[in-house]
């Protein structure tokens, strides 16, 4: 029995070293395919060859650094951070579907910033990424609190989603009216940016993004302990010792933060934030935020690196809209945790 | 140096501002346990609630050895005091273990990695609740009395000084509630763990309480021992039942008397008698029954059901006008059972009445 014992959690913890060790492999393979891969092939070992400084050929060169490769970045920290901030939510809600699309909060975030870009645009001024971001996370914040305002009143979990995808068409609705009363020239860039996507992103951007992602991460990652007491619900975590308080607060500033960042540089992503910690939750069998934290962010990387190849590749020269193809791959993940949720409870 | 481990001075507790329960004052040793009785909806759980911190107090404090707990940080007071709630908790893909070892939340580092001294503490727990053999089950998969074992468990684990549990009893069978009490009491005696606890069971309340507080209506009905609390007529007054009864002394329930004029006289005494006013109380039929001693073991049965009672003081032998009253009471009935097997020197008289109804083709 007690030998039983130890082999079982020694078979655990390969098995998460596995799995982590895996997704990163994932991560880099893709990224490096996502380089590779485009209306121009570049062989891999070629991009190899740039990402280590080499300066051969010119054209190679610059399609590489200055649009795949930061695009490819991209995808992977906004990836990680949608898949955060979508684990961060589920567990506030106590919630298996919620996420920062489908609580509105990312369209909040691309109202917000759309009014900020048409108003800044409109004024002939340059907008800095800290100030679309700063854009971002108050028009996320005001969704959320609308969210949380309806989550007070309703105790329903669906009733939530619902109220949250009604908040989310209204704040598209306003988008759209302001996107057809900006300047022409402003629009296609305006639309294409409010439709989702990761494309035009500078190095610029992806220093300001990383910065902001990797900082909220951890602090995401420090409150582990935290969010492990507070799935035992609000009570037994206040006995635990955890300011509920303080916590419920620092996790809407915290999931709002990710949200906001990804909203600003790349438009909404729908069901990433929903399907990600789903898939990382039934591959790792646990919810353990330990280890959900780090696997949320790995396979939100995974997701979006692969959503956005597809998206470049699918209808080539044509490019669709990352959240296209997301819906695509996400809303069947979803389908399948609500029918198996429905059976548990019963 | 306050000789109370626990106290609660002038407590008013209530939900939103409006006060429920007013002026509550209990004083607790360590080691004591302290039972929370009363009608449902009586405000049982809001006292427990605002005793744990989960609600404010609208009025007076809560002392532990002199500290307020108001004031006290979530941290500490996580250390010395740990809950068992009523709440459905619904941990995914927590097994069993990692349930229980939730409690050890208070000391662990920043990431929440058990020590090899929580490993044990939580390993002893689960011996000592009985739980060992769930330790990879997942949680969700339970039925709920084996999740109130756990979170009973997980309360345990956390080492407190004090434990307050909400109605732990319910969804437990009589085997696990035996078990679970005598643990509560052991955890009270030998390690002088405080519990505080909302018990609807009052037979296993007034056997396990050192203290006893009845809540009903805007005050404290009565707080104190079990002996004191549980005089008789006191519960039926307290839960304001006028159906059946509740015998205080051995905190057994009858269900209401059938009434009428007797149509059965049942010869009873020395236990026998019980199966037989329980029967007659669920066929609906009227009855009397005598002669009993009033500390015959079936007398207080019998006055909770019977019509008439024909009773002799105890240790006295039975007097003439006592026989008569039972004759009477035979010629008024239709039939007579009797659940006296064999006659002794004392009880002649009955023998007497049984050859009497004999007579009369009664039996």
């Amino acid at each position: 029995m007690k030998h039983f014992n130890i082999s079982s959690i020694w078979n655990k913890k390969t098995k998460y070293i596995l799995l982590f060790a895996g997704l990163m492999i994932l991560v880099l393979f893709i990224l490096g395919l996502n380089i590779s891969i485009g209306s121009v092939y570049i062989p891999f070992g070629d991009v190899a060859g740039i990402l280590l400084g080499e300066k051969e050929n010119d054209t190679f060169w610059n399609i590489v650094w200055h649009i795949r490769f930061p695009r490819a970045v991209s995808a992977v920290i906004l990836g990680g951070a949608l898949a955060l901030s979508g684990y961060l939510l589920q567990t506030f809600f106590h919630n298996p579907i919620a996420g920062p699309f489908v609580l509105g909060i990312s369209s909040g975030a691309k109202l917000a910033v759309a009014l900020i870009m048409v108003f800044f645009l409109g004024n002939g001024w340059k907008i800095s990424s800290f100030a679309l971001i700063a854009a971002a996370f108050g028009g996320a914040m005001f969704s959320m609190g609308f969210v949380l305002l309806i989550s007070k009143k309703l105790k329903s979990a669906s009733m939530l989603v619902v109220s949250g995808i009604m908040i989310g068409y209204i704040c598209s609705a306003v988008t759209d009216l302001v996107t057809t009363f900006a300047d022409d020239s402003d629009i296609v860039n305006l639309h294409n940016w409010s439709m989702g996507s990761f494309s035009g992103i500078s190095w610029n951007n992806v220093r300001v993004m990383a910065v902001v992602v990797l900082l909220t991460g951890g602090m995401v990652f420090f409150m582990s302990k935290s969010i492990a007491a507070y799935q035992m619900g609000e009570a037994y975590a206040k006995n635990s010792g955890v300011n509920i308080r303080f916590f419920r607060i620092s996790l809407v500033l915290l999931s709002s933060i990710l949200s906001a960042c990804v909203t600003a540089f790349a438009g909404p992503v729908s069901f990433v934030g929903i399907a990600v910690p789903q898939i990382m939750k039934l591959m790792f069998h646990t919810a353990k935020p330990v280890l959900m934290i780090p696997a949320c962010f790995l396979g939100g990387a995974v997701w979006c690196l692969i959503c956005d190849l597809l998206a470049r590749m699918l209808f080539a020269p044509t490019e669709l809209s990352i959240s296209t193809v997301t819906a695509i791959f996400g809303v069947p993940v979803v389908i399948y945790v609500m029918i198996h949720e429905k059976r548990e409870n019963l | 140096m306050e000789q109370y481990f626990f106290r609660a001075k002038k407590m008013t507790v209530g939900y939103d501002g409006v006060p429920l329960i007013c002026d509550i004052d209990v004083e607790l040793k360590r080691g004591e346990i302290l039972t929370l009785i009363g009608p449902n909806g009586a405000g049982k759980s809001t006292i427990l609630k605002s005793i744990m911190g989960q609600l404010s107090l609208l009025h007076g404090a809560v002392y532990l050895e002199g500290e307020d707990l108001c004031a006290m940080r979530e941290k500490e007071l996580s250390k010395r005091l740990s809950v068992v709630l009523t709440d459905r908790v619904r941990p995914e893909l927590m097994t069993v273990w990692d349930v229980v070892a939730t409690g050890r939340t208070p000391y662990t580092g920043w990431l929440g990695i058990l020590s090899a001294e929580d490993k044990e503490v939580v390993k002893n727990t689960m011996e000592l609740t009985g739980i060992t053999e769930l330790r990879e089950k997942e949680f969700l998969t339970l039925s709920d009395g084996q999740r109130q074992r756990v979170m009973l468990a997980r309360a345990i684990a956390q080492e407190p000084e004090i434990l307050v549990l909400d109605e732990p009893t319910s969804y437990l069978d009589v085997r696990y509630k035996l078990e679970f009490l005598s643990l509560l009491q052991k955890l009270a005696k030998k390690k002088g763990l405080t519990v505080i606890l909302s018990l609807h069971e009052l037979d296993l309340a007034q056997r396990i309480s050192d203290k006893v507080l009845c809540v009903k209506g805007m005050y404290v009905e009565k707080t104190g021992t079990p002996e004191t609390v549980f005089k008789p007529g006191f519960i039926s007054s307290l839960y304001g039942f006028t159906k059946g009864s509740f015998d205080e002394c051995s905190g057994r329930v009858e269900l209401e008397k059938v009434t009428g004029t007797p149509q059965i006289f049942v010869l009873a005494g020395g236990g026998g008698g019980i199966p037989i006013y329980r029967r007659l109380q669920r066929e609906g039929i009227p009855f009397a029954t005598g002669i009993l001693w009033e500390n015959d073991r079936d007398a207080p049965v019998a006055e909770a059901l019977a019509v008439r009672v024909i009773k002799e003081r105890a240790f006295e032998k039975i007097k003439p006008e006592t026989f008569q009253r039972a004759k009477k009471e035979i010629d008024g009935c239709k039939k007579v059972l009797c659940a006296i097997e064999k006659f002794g020197e004392l009880n002649r008289e009955n023998e007497e009445l049984l050859l009497y109804a004999k007579s009369q083709g009664k039996v």
